[in-house]
């Protein structure tokens, strides 16, 4: 264990890659109400919609934007013209609910029988006349939130290249990639237009027909750090420029992304470190919680980098960042903060450690004893049971999380397994399995 | 390919593990791609399971298809056998690594090489057959082949338990009430005078499966997991079972004739006074002969209901509501394609209707024409009923976090017959309510007036405001109106713009 010696540089490690996440086939229960005017079709087996129905929580609801198209038996033995079924279903779903979009999600099965997703949907998308998006969103590639970006990827194609007004091209302008919440998008946007930024669009868009201008002129943000192939489909397909900056989560990750942002477009940010600092004043009851404790992240969403330099800024200790997949380059500027703050805080870097191993790291976490465990839902009732206080970290996924308003909800959660517990503590009940 | 949006019955490699899981020392191993694995998830929180699943994924990732799954496989086999030390190790693929093609049972043969405990493969066609089925298959995969282990190594006839005694087979991880119904069972037998042998998959161990044919019979409380095993057991070791569910006080008599008729064959010194027994049960321990004739269930007589779930359940709660207590069942039906022969011939001559199907759409249209006066199904029935504005008990699987109570709620048993009868009774509205709702058409407006506290305010709202208050979900509106108006008061604003409502969110969290 390197908990107790300082190291001067973060260090990263590779383990097995026996650990649990959700499919990447959950960004569907995002994104269909993200895009109000999209369709969903999940092709894949009973496994992938006995997911999205049961560990997700979705339950259909009175008009489902989504739906499997369930692989059986004579699809899987290629009986069956996988270009006539899909045109049965799209019809289907096109009479019933009349999409402007029908995104197709791609899963493992669809790999494995090597089903033609983008071969089939151009000729599709000509005979039915309704747009078809293909992602592959397949956990043989993929951890969890990666799905929203092999979406989001897939979208890029769809977006115009020139704005109507031909006028307007030659200014440069700015668009958000990531999909936010109308209200935590209308934050960051009002920030931006604090420091005189207009943000001319996001990706994804509420309506699948607003998706924004891109093309060289474009300067492109993203808001997630999971969304490394977007900004890769953004530079290559559209020339769009990429900012790279850290993430807008916590007051620290959202002024240097705001600043970032300000120095690309040469504006002087106007009172945003007394901005800053105001936030940080007003979440110090929070705070003084967390001072000095300890955390543990087992790996899920790919936020965890971003959510441990807002913590030890918090002035928590890291003691292992687990996440499913690293994509340096696209988190440089994320990871140097990271870097910065552990110097700056005096606190060890967090060993950061790629793929995880989950029954390495609960034999870690044992040794360590962390005053916290953020987890992934298999693992928390067991390590609470065992007195180990967890978070989900999924709920770092669904909860607003972004930009300076909702830096409280992060602490909100964080603190909430610490503050629950403190107001049991005196039952002395720790200890709930027989050892 | 099939447009679906919901299931009944999941795939076949959650009933392989539901069974793997509920077994002492036993782990498996999942072939599977990341995100495969959220069985891990759903008993770990349905069940408000203290320990670590005794599962893992072998993850399948590109680089492994590319190489090939062996290697791994086996490392991640004989790994958690020196981790874990389990008697049994099973392998199971999902739906998608069962299209690999690989020759799985040659992994297993390899890695029971290096490890000490045994290693099987769990053998389930996972496009032909669903979660029930799996699980059915997998119990008596594992009998068979410990039973079998245990002939190889010695021949001494099994001789049977001195005193009466029975295997309760079926019981298992994520199951509707099966802990609750495990413990009534338990106390019914041994009401009965007989003793309890063994009950499988629960709690039981692989390494006394051997002694499984000592007890006189099996009994089968829900015919979706255990009839296979059962019937193993009958050819292979002349057992006898009992597969009529003691579910409502006609069938738990029906099941205790059947457990007395079979003891008595083998023991004619057997003299359990069971006649008094039942109908001192029937007529007076339990409560629900007594409910449905007392004057409140009048109210009840000629009401029309629909009952849906599995084929156990739902042929035991439409038997129950049609001859147990007067009710009218308009259309009664089950997910369990497999069993519709067994179903329809339960049910036939207590309901209108029958239906089969696993699509939930024919349920709700069937519910939509009927419109009954309450459901008996499952959480799929429960959020149709809502939108038709129909109240719906829930009877059966597919399970949800709140049928995992704390408290004991059987459905089997006399104890069971009293939860049913409050669970019926509660479902619908009777009585003295049903005549006042009758006479003063209804007492709950639909609209609830709210009672805000800033009404004659002079704060006024910006209309892209408004837009984002009307985003906030119903429950916190009026808390994070007041915070905003007061936060606006106080800075001397007399327009409530996004910005202002931003700011108040920052400063006080409203």
């Amino acid at each position: 264990m390197t908990n107790s010696k300082l190291t001067e540089t973060l260090t990263f490690e590779c383990e097995t890659g026996n650990y649990h996440t959700f499919c990447p086939i959950s960004c569907v229960a995002w994104l269909y109400q993200k895009i109000e005017d999209s369709f969903f079709l999940v092709i894949g087996t009973k496994t992938c919609g006995y997911f999205l129905q049961n560990a997700l929580g979705v339950m259909i609801f009175a008009e489902p934007r989504y739906a499997m198209a369930e692989l059986e038996e004579a699809d899987i033995s290629a009986q069956l013209n996988d270009y006539k079924e899909l045109k049965r279903l799209c019809l289907q779903i096109k009479q019933d609910r009349n999409p402007s979009v029908i995104v197709w999600i791609g899963t493992c099965t669809t790999e494995i029988i090597k089903m033609d997703l983008e071969g089939m949907a151009p000729r599709l998308e000509a005979e039915i006349q309704t747009p078809i998006v293909v992602a592959r969103a397949n956990g043989l590639d993929y951890a969890f939130t990666q799905g929203e970006d092999t979406v989001l990827a897939a979208m890029v194609q769809r977006c115009p290249s020139n704005a109507p007004e031909q006028n307007q091209i030659e200014k440069k302008s700015l668009v958000l990639f990531g999909s936010l919440p109308t209200n935590v998008a209308t934050q960051l946007n009002l920030e931006l237009e604090r420091c005189g930024i207009q943000v001319a669009g996001w990706l994804p868009s509420q309506r699948y027909a607003d998706l924004p201008v891109l093309n060289q002129n474009v300067y492109v943000c993203g808001i997630n750090p999971f969304l490394s192939r977007t900004a890769t489909t953004l530079m290559r397909r559209r020339k769009c420029k990429l900012i790279s900056a850290p993430f807008p989560i916590g007051p620290d990750g959202t002024r240097a992304w705001l600043e970032k942002i300000c120095s690309v477009f040469n504006v002087a940010p106007i009172n945003l470190i007394e901005r800053e600092r105001l936030i940080w004043d007003s979440l110090e009851d929070y705070i003084a919680l967390l001072r000095g404790k300890s955390v543990f992240f087992m790996g899920d969403n790919l936020l965890e980098i971003s959510l441990a330099r807002f913590l030890v800024r918090c002035g928590m200790i890291v003691y292992e960042i687990g996440i499913p997949y690293l994509d340096k380059r696209f988190q440089s500027a994320e990871l140097q903060l990271l870097e910065k703050t552990c110097s700056e805080m005096n606190v060890a870097m967090p060993r950061i450690v790629e793929k995880p191993d989950n029954y390495n790291q609960i034999q870690r976490i044992r040794e360590l004893q962390p005053d916290l465990a953020i987890t992934g839902m298999a693992h928390a009732n067991p390590l609470e049971a065992r007195g180990i206080n967890t978070k989900w970290s999924v709920e770092f996924t669904f909860a607003q999380i972004h930009g300076f308003t909702n830096a409280r909800d992060i602490l909100e959660l964080v603190t909430r397994p610490l503050r629950r517990n403190k107001a049991l503590e005196n039952l002395g009940w720790n200890q709930l399995v027989k050892m | 390919m099939k447009l679906a949006y919901w299931m009944y019955a999941g795939p076949a490699h959650i009933g392989t593990l539901r069974v793997a899981s509920s077994f002492k020392n036993v782990h498996a191993i999942m072939h599977a791609p990341l995100g495969d694995d959220y069985f891990n998830v759903m008993r770990s929180m349905l069940e408000r399971e203290r320990d670590f699943t005794p599962v893992t994924a072998s993850i399948v990732d590109r680089h492994v298809l590319a190489r090939g799954s062996q290697e791994k496989v086996i490392e991640n086999i004989t790994r958690k056998d020196k981790e874990e030390n389990p008697d049994l190790i099973i392998l199971t693929p999902t739906c998608t690594s069962s299209i690999l093609q690989e020759d799985l049972q040659n992994f297993v043969n390899r890695a029971g090489l290096d490890s000490k405990s045994d290693v099987i493969l769990a053998d389930v066609n996972h496009y032909r057959v669903n979660e029930l089925q799996a699980a059915d298959r997998t119990l008596e995969q594992i009998i068979r082949f410990y039973l079998e282990k245990a002939r190889s190594q010695s021949n001494e006839p099994l001789r049977k338990t001195e005193k009466p005694s029975a295997n309760i087979l079926g019981i298992f991880t994520l199951g509707f009430h099966n802990q609750h119904d495990c413990r009534e069972l338990k106390r019914l037998l041994t009401d009965l005078g007989i003793v309890i042998n063994q009950i499988l998959p629960e709690g039981g161990s692989v390494t006394n499966i051997n002694e499984l044919p000592k007890a006189w019979f099996n009994l089968i409380p829900y015919r979706e997991v255990g009839l296979m095993a059962a019937n193993y057991l009958k050819n292979e070791y002349d057992m006898p079972y009992v597969a009529v569910t003691p579910m409502g006080l006609l069938d738990t008599e029906n099941c205790i004739r059947e457990i007395v008729d079979i003891v008595k064959s083998s023991d004619t010194s057997y003299n359990f006074d069971f006649e008094t027994y039942i109908d001192t049960q029937t007529r007076f321990i339990s409560q629900a002969a007594w409910f449905s004739r007392s004057i409140d269930c009048q109210n009840l007589t000629g009401k029309k209901a629909v009952v849906f779930g599995d084929a156990t359940h739902a042929a035991s709660i439409t038997k129950i509501l049609a001859r147990e207590m007067g009710i009218r069942v308009s259309c009664s039906g089950t997910y369990c394609k497999h069993d519709a022969d067994w179903f329809r011939e339960q049910v036939d001559g207590f309901c209108d209707e029958v239906l089969i199907t696993d699509d939930h759409t024919q349920v709700a249209d069937m519910i939509a024409r009927i419109e009954p006066a309450a459901i008996f199904g499952t959480q799929m029935e429960r959020h149709i009923g809502k939108r038709l504005d129909i109240p719906c008990g829930v009877i059966s699987a597919p399970v949800h976090i709140q049928n995992f109570p704390l408290g004991f709620r059987p459905f089997l048993g006399y104890e069971g017959t009293n939860q049913i009868s409050d669970l019926v009774y509660n479902s619908f509205t009777l009585g003295m309510e049903d005549h006042l709702l009758e006479i003063f058409g209804g007492h709950d407006t639909k609209e609830v007036i709210t009672k805000s506290l800033s009404t004659d305010s002079d704060l006024a709202w910006a209309p892209e405001a408004l837009t984002e208050l009307q985003r906030i979900p119903g429950f916190v509106r009026g808390k994070i109106k007041r915070n905003t108006e007061k936060f606006a008061r106080e800075k001397n604003c007399n327009l409530i713009t996004l910005e202002i409502m931003f700011a108040a969110k920052e400063a006080v969290g409203a």
